[in-house]
Formats: structure tokens, C-alpha cells, sequence
């Protein structure tokens, strides 16, 4: 990746993102079903949260923190 | 909601931390203890950015352990069977620790929350130093950007994430603000952004990468 599409990536957004919010309130039912493998599944079902955690730094954190530990991962 | 709509594993808990006595007991200890080991995987996780170590470590996990403990006690009559329950107790920590490593890093800024590091930026996106010629009109144009187009509290919200790799987290520690509405803040500064290098030609409004 080049800083042309780093840059394109990181001011490009998405009008489907549904905020930290939103997207956090039923954060743990979307890990849920990502965590039983069903990510296309989740990304279908709920696609402003999925464009939200791609987006967001510290929500992405929280959701790759949150799959870690229901995956056992952080034992 | 009714505990029967629940799994098995998720009633059990609920019933027991509904309960009383001995068996209610047992699962606040429990709980405590899946929430703690979950604390300090988060921590150990995020920690190398932080650059958290030792006993500090320990104690941010214990307390995002006890407060999580609280929350979830407290708002088990919230649990809608959505998920698994130990999914969504497990959510509260997480959360805990998000804030916690934030305010850490308030305490122990590594760079001025003001200051204006504008030569980072093409470290910060990957241009590469021998090819200078190409960027330096789009980083010009988008530092002028950022001066024009963004109102005072977009454009100190932009400097300090995207300029000082301040976390989100750490800018919600001030009053009156939360992780949403700076991330709002940030994401119609974003929108602006774009724009104006799209109307003056320097980024192709309708292709998402430029070779």
C-alpha cells in the first residue's frame, strides 16, 4: 500500500457507518456470530457495523479484544 | 427477558446472579474471575502500545475487572439473550479497559496534546521519502485543507489523532464529550477533507486507490 491509498482509505467514508454508539450497543451480539465463524453473516446482517469497525481505531480494539476473549485467546 | 429464551449456560448464569445466598455468591465469584482473566489478556494485548508493564498493568486489569463486575451486576436485568451472556458481561470489560488505557495515556502523553507535527504525516501514511516530488503539492493541499475547511474543534480533533497519535479514547477525558461524538467529529472532518482534494483534483472522487 502507497500513502496515496492510505490516505484515499483513511478520508474516505463510508454513509452506512453507524457510529461508535450504535455500533457498540450490540457490539456483542455481532461478536457472537463472528466468533461461531458466521463473519459474512454478520457483515450482511449488520452492514453499518461492519463499516464502523473498519473505520474506527479504538471501536476495531474493542472488537478484536472482545472476539479475542470469547475465543479463549486471552487465556 | 425471560430466562427460558436463553441458552442453557446463559440462564444458568442469569439465574444465579439473580438469585440470593450461597449460589449468587458463587457466581459473583465466578464472574470475577472470568472477568479478570479476560482484563488481563486485554491489557497484555494492548499493552506494547501503551507501554504498560508490570505491577500498573496488573492493577488497570484488577480494576477494569471490578468495575466491570459492578456494571454487569447492576444491569443483568438489561441482558436481553441477544447473545451468550458471558459474550455480553465480557463487552463490559473490554470496555474497561478501552477507557482505562485511555486516561493512561492522558497521564502520560508522549508528545504535547497541541502541538502540530505535520512533518509525521508522510510517515504516517507510507509515502515514500524518494518520491517527495509526486506528494508534496497533495500534502500541501490537504495541510491547507485542514486550515480552511475544518471548524476549530474538527481541526483540533484532527491534529491531535491523526498529527500526535493521540488515541480517540484519550481526547473523550475531556467534559462533556464521549468516543461517539468525537469519532463524528472526526468522520465529518474526513468527509470535508476529501472533497476538497477531490474538487481540486489531487484525489479521483469515484476510484478508492491510486497506483
Amino acid at each position: 500500500m502507497n500513502g496515496w491509498s492510505a490516505l484515499d482509505r483513511f478520508l474516505r467514508t463510508d454513509p452506512r457507518d453507524v457510529g461508535c454508539a450504535q455500533a457498540l450497543d450490540m457490539l456483542h451480539v455481532y461478536v457472537d456470530l463472528v466468533a461461531t465463524g458466521a463473519q459474512a453473516e454478520a457483515e450482511q446482517r449488520y452492514p453499518g457495523i461492519a463499516a464502523h469497525l473498519r473505520a474506527c481505531g479504538p471501536c476495531g480494539q474493542d472488537f478484536e479484544g472482545l472476539l479475542a476473549a470469547v475465543c479463549g485467546e486471552t487465556d | 427477558m425471560s430466562a427460558a429464551r436463553l441458552d442453557p449456560e446463559s440462564a444458568e448464569w442469569v439465574q444465579a446472579l439473580t438469585g440470593n445466598g450461597l449460589r449468587r455468591d458463587a457466581a459473583v465469584t465466578r464472574l470475577h474471575e472470568l472477568l479478570v482473566r479476560i482484563a488481563r489478556g486485554e491489557v497484555r494485548r494492548r499493552g506494547p502500545r501503551l507501554q504498560i508493564t508490570g505491577p500498573e498493568l496488573e492493577d488497570l486489569a484488577y480494576q477494569a475487572a471490578a468495575d466491570a463486575l459492578l456494571a454487569v451486576t447492576s444491569k443483568i436485568g438489561k441482558f436481553r439473550g441477544e447473545s451468550r451472556f458471558t459474550t455480553w458481561a465480557c463487552k463490559f470489560v473490554i470496555f474497561e479497559v478501552s477507557a482505562k488505557t485511555g486516561r493512561h495515556f492522558w497521564r502520560n502523553p508522549s508528545v504535547p496534546m497541541d502541538a502540530e507535527n505535520w512533518d509525521r504525516l508522510p510517515d504516517r501514511f507510507g509515502f515514500d521519502p524518494a518520491l517527495e516530488a509526486e506528494w508534496r503539492d497533495l500534502l500541501a493541499a490537504l495541510h491547507r485543507a485542514v486550515d480552511e475547511e475544518l471548524t476549530p474543534r474538527q481541526r483540533a480533533i484532527f491534529v491531535a489523532i491523526v498529527l500526535n497519535d493521540v488515541p480517540l479514547d484519550t481526547l473523550v477525558i475531556e467534559p462533556s464529550s464521549n468516543r461517539n461524538a468525537i469519532y463524528k467529529m472526526l468522520f465529518d472532518a474526513r468527509r470535508k477533507l476529501r472533497a476538497a482534494l477531490a474538487a481540486n483534483g489531487y484525489i479521483d472522487p469515484d476510484k478508492s486507490r491510486r497506483s
